[in-house]
C-alpha cells in the first residue's frame, strides 16, 4: 500500500497495513547501515528540521543520521540558545522556519499535543518525536521492528510493558501500535502510576510483577520518570525498585526466550537491574539500532508522498 | 425610552405569563402588558409577531476584565457581548487587576459600567484580599458599594476555616458566597478531566472528585453557617447529587451550569484545541447527562455563561500551557435554543426561567419579570432565526470559543434595557 499521510503524530490511528509498510521499508533500510559508504542520495536536496523542545540525545542523534544517510540536509534546532527561551511562541518559531521551506519538521516537545499543534499550521510534514505523556510513535515503530526481527511475527505475542505508565508516551504510542498488530498486551505497575482508564485501551492491568512477566514473551521496561513526577507517586525510589526492578533471579523464572526491552536512557538498579541490562535477553542495543532504519524509513515515505 | 412591543408571546414565568400580548414600555419601565393596547403619541411600535418577548436575560457569572485586562475584554466590550447574546445584565467577577478586594475598585467598575455599559453590571466581590485565600476582603464595604456575591472565582478558598468565615460574615448582607469548588492540590496540574481521554492524549487530568471534595465542604460548611451557599459552573454528577441531596435537606445552597457543560464532554479535547480548555474541565457524558438532568428538574437553578475572555496568543498554545476559558455571552442562548429547546429536553419556559427570574432571585437583583412598574429590561428571541457561530463577528474582543462554525436555528433578535434598545 502507499503511505498517504503528510504526518506521523501518533500510532493511535495507524492502521496494521501503514505500520507494516513502515517495517518493511526499515527492513530494507537496514542494509545502508552494513555499506562501507552509508549514504544513498534518497533524499537529496529535502530538508529537515530537527525541532527539539526537550532534552534528547539518542532520538535527536537518530533522526540526523537517518536524515544525513538518505543525503538530506539535517538541521538541528535545540530550545536552548533559541528563541524558545526568548519566550517565543512555539507558533511563531514553527512559521518561521516554514518561512525556510523545510520538508519535514521532527519535533520533540514537553506539552502533550505540541506537533499536533504544528502539523495544524505547517505545510510540511510534520513527525512527533515525542511530546509530553501523548506518544513517540517512532520509538514503538521500532520497537515493534525489533521484536519482528527476534520473535519473525507480531500477531499473538504477550507484551508486559512494566513502571510508569502514567508518565510514559513510549507505553501508549506502543500499546496502540502492539493493539493494532494483533498482540495481547497486559500494563503493571503501583497503581499511581497506571492511568486512569487504562483497560480501555484494550490492555491488562495488573499491580504484580511476578504475574505479568512469567508468560510474557517480551517484557518491556519504562523509565521511571523521576523528573515528571511531582507529587507521591511512590514513596520512595528504593521501594519502587525493589518491588518493580527487573532482576536476573526474576528474569530466570520468565520463559527462557523472553526480550527485555528498554527505551532509554536506563536507571541502572531502578527499573532494570545492571546485569539485566546487559544479559542475553536485552535487546536494548538492537532497539537502538532499528531506531535509525525506522526513522529513515518514516522520513522516506512522508517526503516521498505528496501531501493531501 | 417609550415602546409597544405588539403581538408577541410574552413569556413571564415569574408571573406565570404565556400568552400573544402587547408590552407597553413608557419611561423605561414595564407600563402595561394586555391585548390590543393602543400605543400612545411618540410610542415606537415594534411588530413581534411570531417572536417571545420574554424578561431580560441575565448572566450571573462573567469575566469583564477590567479594570488590568483590558487586552482580552473591556466593560465597554463585554457588555455589548451581552446585549448581542440577548442579556440584560451580568455579574462581573472579581479577578480584574487590581482585584475587587475593596470598594474603590467595585466603584471604579461601576462608574466605568454607567459611562461605558450597555446593559446592566453588577460586580461580585472577592472573598479574600487579592485572592489569595488568606484574609477576608472588606466584605461589608464591598456589599454597601453594590457587590451582589463574594467569591473568589478561577481559585477555591482552600482553608475552610476563612470560608466558615466569610460565610458567617456575609450574612447580614443577603448576598450568597459563590463557590469555585475545585480543591487545589486534587487538581493538581490538571489540564482537563482525568479518564480515559486524557489518558490517550497523555495530558494531566483532574479527578471529577477535585470538584466534589470542595462542593461537599461547601455544603457541610453553609450548613454549619446557615449562608447562601451558591456553586458556580457545576460539572460533576457528583456534585450535582450532592446539591440535590442537599436541597432536599433545606441547606441553603444553589447552583449555576454552563453552556459549554451542558453541551460538550472531554471528547471535544481530543484536537489538543485549547478552546476545550477551562475550569472546570468539560467532563464525561455521564457528567453531561446529570446536569442536564439537574438543569431541567431545578437542582441547577440558573445557566450562567462564566464568560472567560483571553486573547489569541493566551489560547494559540500548547493545550496545557494555554489559559482557562471561553467566552460564552453571544453563544449561550442560541445555542440552548436548538441544543436544548429544540429537541425538546428543556422546555422554554424552562430556559427562560433559569436565565432571568431565577438568577434574579439568587442574587438580589431587580428584573427577572415583566411586572407593571419593573424596569423595562426585555428579550426578544425568535426561535427560527438561523445563526453561524462566527468568532470574527463577536462583539467581544476575545474570539475563544469552541462552538466556532456550529450552526443552528433560535437567536435572541433584540435586547432593551431600561426601554432602550441595545440590540440590535
Amino acid at each position: 500500500m502507499a503511505w498517504k499521510r503528510k504526518d506521523l503524530l501518533s500510532t493511535q490511528d495507524l492502521e496494521a497495513g501503514e505500520i507494516a509498510e513502515v517495517l518493511d521499508t526499515a527492513e530494507s533500510m537496514k542494509e545502508i547501515a552494513s555499506r562501507e559508504i552509508k549514504k544513498v542520495p534518497t533524499l537529496r536536496g529535502k530538508t529537515v528540521v530537527n525541532l527539539f523542545y526537550e532534552a534528547s540525545t539518542r532520538t535527536r542523534t537518530s533522526f540526523e543520521i537517518a536524515g544525513k544517510w538518505l543525503s538530506a540536509d539535517v538541521i538541528n534546532f535545540s530550545a536552548s540558545g533559541s528563541s524558545a527561551e526568548k519566550g517565543e511562541s512555539l507558533l511563531d518559531t514553527a512559521k518561521n522556519i516554514e518561512a525556510m521551506s523545510p520538508d519535514v519538521v521532527v519535533v520533540r516537545h514537553k506539552a502533550s499535543g505540541a506537533p499536533a499543534l504544528l502539523a495544524r499550521h505547517l505545510r510540511c510534514a510534520v513527525v512527533n518525536a515525542g511530546d509530553g505523556a501523548h506518544e513517540h510513535p517512532t520509538q514503538a515503530l521500532l520497537d515493534l521492528l525489533t521484536i519482528r526481527e527476534k520473535k519473525g511475527a507480531l500477531g499473538g505475542l504477550g507484551v508486559a510493558i512494566v513502571g510508569d505508565v502514567t508518565h510514559s508516551r513510549v507505553a501508549r504510542s506502543n500499546i496502540h501500535a502492539m493493539r493494532t498488530m494483533g498482540m495481547r498486551v497486559t500494563v503493571a505497575g503501583p497503581p499511581t502510576l497506571i492511568p486512569a482508564g487504562c483497560q480501555e485501551l484494550g490492555v491488562k492491568v495488573s499491580h504484580r510483577l511476578e504475574d505479568v512477566i512469567a508468560d510474557a514473551d517480551v517484557i518491556m521496561m519504562l523509565r521511571l520518570q523521576h523528573e515528571r513526577m511531582k507529587g507521591g507517586f511512590i514513596p520512595s525510589v528504593r521501594e519502587y525498585s525493589r518491588v518493580w526492578g527487573l532482576t536476573l533471579a526474576r528474569l530466570e523464572r520468565c520463559r527462557p526466550d523472553v526480550l527485555v526491552m528498554h527505551p532509554g536512557p536506563v536507571n541502572r538498579g531502578v527499573e532494570l537491574a545492571p546485569e539485566v541490562a546487559d544479559s542475553r535477553y536485552s535487546v536494548i542495543l538492537d532497539q537502538v539500532a532499528n531506531g535509525v532504519a525506522v526513522r529513515m524509513a518514516v522520513l522516506y515515505l512522508l517526503t516521498g508522498s505528496k501531501a493531501q | 425610552m417609550n415602546l409597544l412591543i405588539a403581538n408577541g408571546r410574552v413569556l413571564d414565568p415569574a408571573n406565570g405569563v404565556d400568552a400573544v400580548q402587547d408590552v407597553l414600555v413608557q419611561d423605561g419601565r414595564i407600563s402595561r402588558i394586555g391585548r390590543a393596547l393602543r400605543a400612545p403619541a411618540g410610542v415606537e411600535r415594534i411588530d413581534a409577531t411570531g417572536k417571545v418577548v420574554c424578561p431580560g436575560l441575565i448572566d450571573v457569572h462573567v469575566h469583564l476584565r477590567e479594570p488590568g485586562h483590558e487586552y482580552k475584554e473591556t466593560i465597554a466590550s463585554g457588555t455589548r457581548a451581552a446585549a448581542a447574546g440577548g442579556f440584560t445584565a451580568v455579574c462581573c467577577m472579581a479577578n480584574t487587576l487590581p482585584v475587587n478586594d475593596n470598594r474603590a475598585v467595585a466603584d471604579y467598575i461601576l462608574a466605568r459600567a454607567r459611562v461605558e455599559g450597555v446593559v446592566r453590571v453588577y460586580p461580585i466581590g472577592a472573598v479574600t484580599k487579592n485572592l489569595d485565600g488568606a484574609q477576608l476582603a472588606e466584605l461589608a464595604e464591598l456589599a454597601e458599594a453594590g457587590c451582589v456575591g463574594f467569591s473568589d472565582d478561577g481559585r477555591c478558598v482552600m482553608n475552610a476555616e476563612i470560608y466558615r468565615r466569610a460565610m458567617e460574615y456575609a450574612l447580614p448582607f443577603g448576598v450568597p458566597v459563590i463557590s469555585h469548588a475545585e480543591d487545589c492540590h486534587l487538581a493538581h496540574a490538571g489540564a482537563m478531566n482525568e479518564g480515559i481521554v486524557s489518558t490517550e492524549l497523555g495530558l494531566p487530568g483532574q479527578p471529577a472528585a477535585a470538584e466534589e471534595v470542595m462542593v461537599a465542604r461547601d455544603i457541610v460548611l453553609a450548613e454549619l453557617t446557615g449562608a447562601h451557599l451558591h456553586i458556580a459552573h457545576i460539572s460533576t454528577a457528583g456534585a450535582v447529587r450532592m446539591v440535590r441531596e442537599a436541597k432536599a435537606r433545606g441547606v441553603r445552597v444553589t447552583a449555576e451550569a454552563t453552556p459549554h457543560h451542558l453541551l460538550l464532554t472531554d471528547e471535544a479535547v481530543r484536537s489538543y484545541d485549547p478552546n476545550t480548555k477551562m475550569a472546570p474541565p468539560l467532563r464525561t457524558k455521564r457528567d453531561l447527562e446529570a446536569v442536564v438532568e439537574a438543569l431541567v428538574d431545578g437542582t441547577v437553578d440558573c445557566v450562567a455563561t462564566d464568560h472567560a475572555p483571553h486573547a489569541l496568543s493566551e489560547k494559540e498554545d500548547e493545550f496545557a500551557e494555554a489559559a482557562n476559558g471561553v467566552v460564552g455571552l453571544e453563544t449561550a442562548v442560541p445555542l440552548l435554543l436548538d441544543r436544548l429547546v429544540r429537541p425538546g429536553t428543556l422546555d422554554l419556559a424552562a430556559l427562560v426561567t433559569r436565565l432571568s427570574v431565577a438568577p434574579a432571585r439568587l442574587f438580589n437583583l431587580p428584573g427577572g419579570s415583566l411586572s407593571p412598574g419593573a424596569n423595562a429590561d426585555i428579550t426578544v428571541l425568535d426561535l427560527e432565526e438561523p445563526w453561524t457561530v462566527n468568532p470574527t463577528r463577536f462583539r467581544s474582543r476575545a474570539r475563544n470559543t469552541p462552538f466556532a462554525g456550529l450552526i443552528g436555528r433560535g437567536a435572541p433578535v433584540m435586547t432593551i434595557v431600561g426601554g432602550a434598545r441595545v440590540m440590535p
